[in-house]
Formats: structure tokens, sequence, C-alpha cells
């Protein structure tokens, strides 16, 4: 097993760390889903988390993102510990989760403003930033209708949007593109490309191996374990492997628990 | 608390409620169709007991004596004979709910020593009913003992004190709740009227949030840096307000459409809706934070309001429940603010009259809100 090492950073983004991960484990009962993962992702970055069903990825996320409180280690967001600064970490953070996570029965506008105002932005950033990103994602007619009424690829362009609708600094995406089709999905990683471009760190899970090549860096979670860290071409590389498919499957073969 | 969070939640929260075409529909019309059909279902009264008559005496004080009966409109005759053991089959197959069975010689026992006794055998299955309409009998037939005495009196020519004998022939037990004069909807209507916005509070406070936890977009919620506070507040204040609004439009109902009267202060009926409600919302919150799916919160609101209910003394009264179900009665919110309801619109009961209620709800609900803030704060963590 591969360890990652406790401070590499990809040479584009040494100055500030976006996360830390230390040690951070979940246990839920006998079962230790998460095992002293320890990573560090850089300000800007794209990291792709990559993890069969089950090897814990989720549950890290929910501890990264202070929905679950982890059972040892140590983790900063944004700068922040997740223990004692959650309330902090939230409000630097944006959210998008595998379950579709807009209002059905509100319209596009009024859920951009519900997240807008939750978050604590005035009337007028709400709606200078509403008319960015409609233009942006060329819904501009599609404001007054009800988000159940649009189709799932536009569902997740908006929820993606609605996610950075603050200017988080961190944006956690949970398999954002899970039910979409490839045309959506290749728009869907533009929008991600933007949102690095603007100096958003973009963490994301996938199980689509083409989309890990557009990472940053990547990791690879298998029982708990953080099995491979490293760029796509590193990886590759190490494993003398064609693709990061074979390096997937290669790692998660081993796996005990999937 | 982050007003600005609080606002957007709010008009979230109106938004979703009123748009929803069943909700909004059942929020107007329940208070109608429940008060107009459990006003009147969930009454007492008995109009017209079927009455099987075995006359063995045959004499005109003994047909006088049924017809009063007929006459009162409380009794209709299912039928008559001169058998008991028909009049017992009348009972068995439902022919009749009651046996009225007059004695042979019973004029004549009247005439000589101004007694009599007749047996009246009913189907006390429906205990209540069977109560009832035994206290209308035995209400007419003492009526008519009484005629019958100073009748008696009269054309012989004797004084009525020379025969003190005769007044008391039939003794008769007046229980207050049955009494004739009682205005059933009058007495149900207000204790309706606060089942059914425990009803709406508590049920649609479970439903909502775990509607939201469905749907995933609690989670989404929690991700963000929204309070505790802010986020319960957020959550409750609208459907406070709703239920509320629901309270005053059965109130409306109740008083122009049931005439049942309003003599105390409304601002105090109010402040005890406010306060009652604040604990009826804090079920609901518990409800959500232990049930995954609606589903399961439908199931356990419907068996806590179910003890409620029963535990209020709306449809049977505690006083006759065993001693410990009395002392754990006083902590029903519910059965504290039926009383107050029905004290401060029946009796126009003022403040000083109903502090003990008042400091019960103000406990009550308060605490239960606290422990679901605690509960629901565990949940997330």
């Amino acid at each position: 097993m591969t360890m990652p090492p406790e401070t590499s950073v990809v040479g584009d983004h040494p100055s500030t760390l976006a996360i830390r991960a230390q040690a951070l484990s979940r246990v839920f009962g006998a079962f230790t889903a998460v095992d002293a993962i320890s990573f560090d992702v850089g300000q800007g970055e794209v990291f792709g988390f990559l993890g069969a069903n089950g090897a814990g990825k989720t549950t890290a996320i929910r501890m990264l993102t202070g929905l679950l409180a982890p059972s040892s280690g140590a983790a900063t967001v944004a700068g922040f510990d997740i223990r004692h600064d959650a309330a902090r970490v939230r409000e630097r953070i944006g959210y998008m989760s595998q379950r579709f996570s807009l209002y059905d029965d509100l319209t596009v506008h009024e859920n951009i403003r519900l997240y807008g105002g939750i978050y604590g932005l005035t009337d007028e950033q709400i709606a200078s930033r509403e008319k960015d990103l409609l233009s942006r994602l060329a819904f501009t007619s599609s404001a007054s209708l009800r988000v159940g009424a649009l189709p799932l690829g536009w569902k997740q362009k908006l929820a993606f949007s609605v996610a950075l609708l603050h200017s988080p600094s961190i944006v956690f995406l949970d398999e954002p593109t899970g039910g979409v089709d490839p045309v959506t999905r290749r728009q869907f990683w533009e929008l991600i490309y933007q949102a690095a471009a603007d100096g958003t760190t973009v963490f994301v899970t996938t199980h689509y191996l083409d989309e890990a090549e557009y990472c940053d860096r990547v990791s690879i979670m298998v029982d708990g374990h953080i099995s491979a860290l490293g760029t796509p071409a590193s990886l590759k590389a190490e494993f003398a492997a064609d693709d990061l498919d074979e390096v997937f499957v290669r790692l998660a073969r081993g796996a005990t628990k999937s | 608390m982050m007003w600005r969070a609080l606002q957007v939640m709010m008009e979230k929260e109106f938004k979703q409620i009123l748009r929803d075409t069943v909700i909004s529909r059942m929020l107007f019309v329940m208070p109608l169709i429940q008060l107009a059909v459990l006003a009147n279902a969930a009454t007492f009264e008995v109009k017209r007991a079927a009455l099987w008559v075995v006359d063995l005496d045959q004499t005109p004080v003994a047909t006088a004596m049924v017809d009063r009966l007929t006459a009162s409109g409380r009794f209709y005759i299912a039928g008559s004979g001169m058998s008991p053991a028909q009049g017992e089959r009348s009972l068995l197959d439902g022919r009749a709910t009651a046996v009225l069975t007059i004695p042979q010689g019973f004029a004549r026992d009247i005439g000589t020593s101004g007694r009599s006794t007749v047996q009246l055998v009913l189907n006390a299955v429906n205990g209540s009913q069977a109560g009832v309409t035994q206290g209308y009998a035995t209400q007419i037939i003492a009526r008519y003992a009484a005629e019958l005495g100073a009748r008696g009196a009269g054309p012989q020519g004797q004084s009525p004190t020379a025969r003190p004998s005769v007044r008391p022939m039939v003794e008769v037990r007046t229980r207050g709740w049955y009494n004739a004069s009682l205005d059933y909807r009058r007495f149900m209507v207000p204790g309706i009227l606060v089942q059914l916005i425990t009803m709406i509070g508590t049920l649609m406070t479970a439903l909502n949030i775990v509607r939201e936890k469905e749907a995933g977009t609690l989670e989404q919620l929690n991700v963000a840096p929204l309070s505790p506070g802010t986020f319960i507040a957020g959550k409750l204040l609208p459907l406070w307000i709703i239920s509320l609004g629901v309270f005053s439009a059965g109130l409306l109902i109740a008083v122009f459409g049931f005439d049942v009267p309003m003599e105390g202060s409304l601002l105090l009926l109010y402040a005890g809706a406010a306060l009652f409600l604040v604990g009826a919302l804090g079920v609901g919150l518990w409800i959500s934070t232990i049930a995954d799916t609606q589903q399961q919160a439908l199931f356990v609101t419907f068996a806590v309001l179910m003890v409620y209910i029963l535990m209020s003394g709306l449809f049977t009264p505690v006083r006759g429940m065993p001693e410990w179900v009395r002392t754990l009665a006083q902590a029903n919110p519910l059965l504290q603010f039926i009383a107050l309801t029905r004290a401060i619109m029946l009796r126009g009961a003022e403040a000083m009259d109903v502090w003990r209620e008042f400091l019960a709800l103000g406990l009550i609900g308060p605490t239960v809100l606290a422990l679901a803030i605690r509960q629901s704060r565990k949940s997330v963590a």
C-alpha cells in the first residue's frame, strides 16, 4: 500500500492549503468507514476523490463539510478546524450532494433567492449574481419555471451554480454527474474548470474515470484508506497502466469490503 | 438569530405550503368538515330509541305511561307483545334497544299503595348511550308518576298531606353529563377546535421536516451556515402562524355557524392557543427527528395523537379514569387547552380563573420544544 506523502502539494498551487486532513477517521460501531486518511488539497486545485462504492468517500466528504463529526484525527477546511470552527467552515464552502439539492416546488429564481439569503447575501447581491448565473447557463428565460419541471442535466448545472452563489473558497461535489448524458457531463466539467480558474477549489467524487483525467490530482480510496494519490500522469506511471481505469481496477480488486 | 436567513426561510415555507394544493385546501376545508361532522356526530344525545313494550297490565294507566314515553320524542315503539321472552328476543336481535315491562297489577298497586315497579332492560353494549336512554326513561316516568300522585289526590277529595307516601314514587338520580338541557354541540365544538389545530400543528411540522430529509434538501441546509435556532425558527414560525390562522377560521365557524358563545376574552383565548401551539409544534419537531420517512412520521404522529386525544377529556371524561391516568393526563397539553377553551368560551373565565391551565401550558410547551431541539441537534452530529 502506498501512503501519500504528508504534505504533497502540486507545483501549481503551493501557496495556501484549501484542505488538510490528518489521520482523519470515522468509526461506526465495529466498522471503520474512514481509517486515518491524510492528504492536502491546494487552493484552486481540482481534486478528484475516487473510490469504489463503500470505500468511505461519502463519509469523508460528510466529515469535511461538517455533517458528521470525526471519531479521531483532525482536518482544516478553508483554514478552519472542522471540529471547533464548523460554523466558519460552513460559510466558506459550497456543497452539492449526489441527491439533487434544490427545491422542486420553487422556481429557479426562488431557489437562488433562498440560498443567497441563507448565506447572508443582500437583495442587490442576489439580483446581480442571479443575472450572471442565468446568462452563463443560458437559463435567463427559465427563471420563473419551477425547478421540478427542468431536465435533470439542467438541474445539476443549476445546483452547481447555486452552490457557488456565495463565492465559496471550496466546493464539494459528491458524484455531481450521476445519471447525466455525456454532452451535459462535458458542459458540467466546463463549469468546474471555470470555477477553478476563478480560484475556487473543487473537491469532486466521481465514478467516471474519464472525468478523473480532468483533475489536477486524484486520490483513490480503498477500504477506508487512501491507496494512491497523485496527478493522473504520475499514477499511470507508478502503476505502469495505460489509463486511470486500469489503476483503479488494480487497486479496487485488492479491496475486501466492496 | 440570523435575520436575513430567517426571512428567506420563512418566505420559502409559506410559498411551499400555500403552493401545495392538497395541503392548502385541507387547511381551509378541514376545520369546516371537522366541526360540521364531528360536532354533530360526537354527541352523547340519543334521539329516538327503539322501545319494545311488554304490557302485562293492560290498563289505561299503563297505556298512558307508554304514550308519555313516545310523545317525548325520545322513544318509538319498535313492537309490543304479552310475552317477556319475546321482549328479550327483540333486544337480542337488535330490533329494540330497550324493553319496558309493565307488571300485572301495576295500576292497582298505584291505586292502593301509591307504589309500583316497572322494569326497563337496556342493551348496554354502548354504555354511554344506554345511560342516556335510561336517564330519559326515568325522567319521563317520574314526571308521569308525580302527575298521577297529584291527580289521584284531587278527585277523591283527599288532601295531599294525607298521602305523602305517593310523592316519591320513582326515585330519579340526575347526573350532570346527560342533563337534557345541555347543548352537546356547544360543549364539543371548542374541544374539536383544539384537536384540529393539534392535528395540523403537529402533523404538518413532522411531515414538513421529514419531507426535506427524504428529498435531501435538509442536508443542503445543514451544510449551510444556518444556526440551529434560525433553522428551527424558520421552520416553526410559519407553521405556528398558519395553525393560528386555522384556529381563527375554526373559531369563526364555531361562533357564527354553531352558535357557540364567546363569553370570555378573545385575547386570553389566543394567548392560550399561542402557548399551546409551542408544545404541539415541539412534538412535531421531535417526531421529525426520530422518523426518516414521511410514512414513519405519519404513523408515529397518529399513535401520539391518539393517546393525546383519548386522555384529553374530549370524548371521555378523565375524571372517570384510574388515579395514575388522571395524574398523567395533567401533563397532556390537549387536556389543559380544552379545559381552557371551554372555560373561556362557554363560561367567560378570566385570567384569574384559568391560571392553572396557563401555568401547565407554559411549563409543558417550552419543555417539549426544548427537548425536541436538543434531540434534533443530536441527530445532526
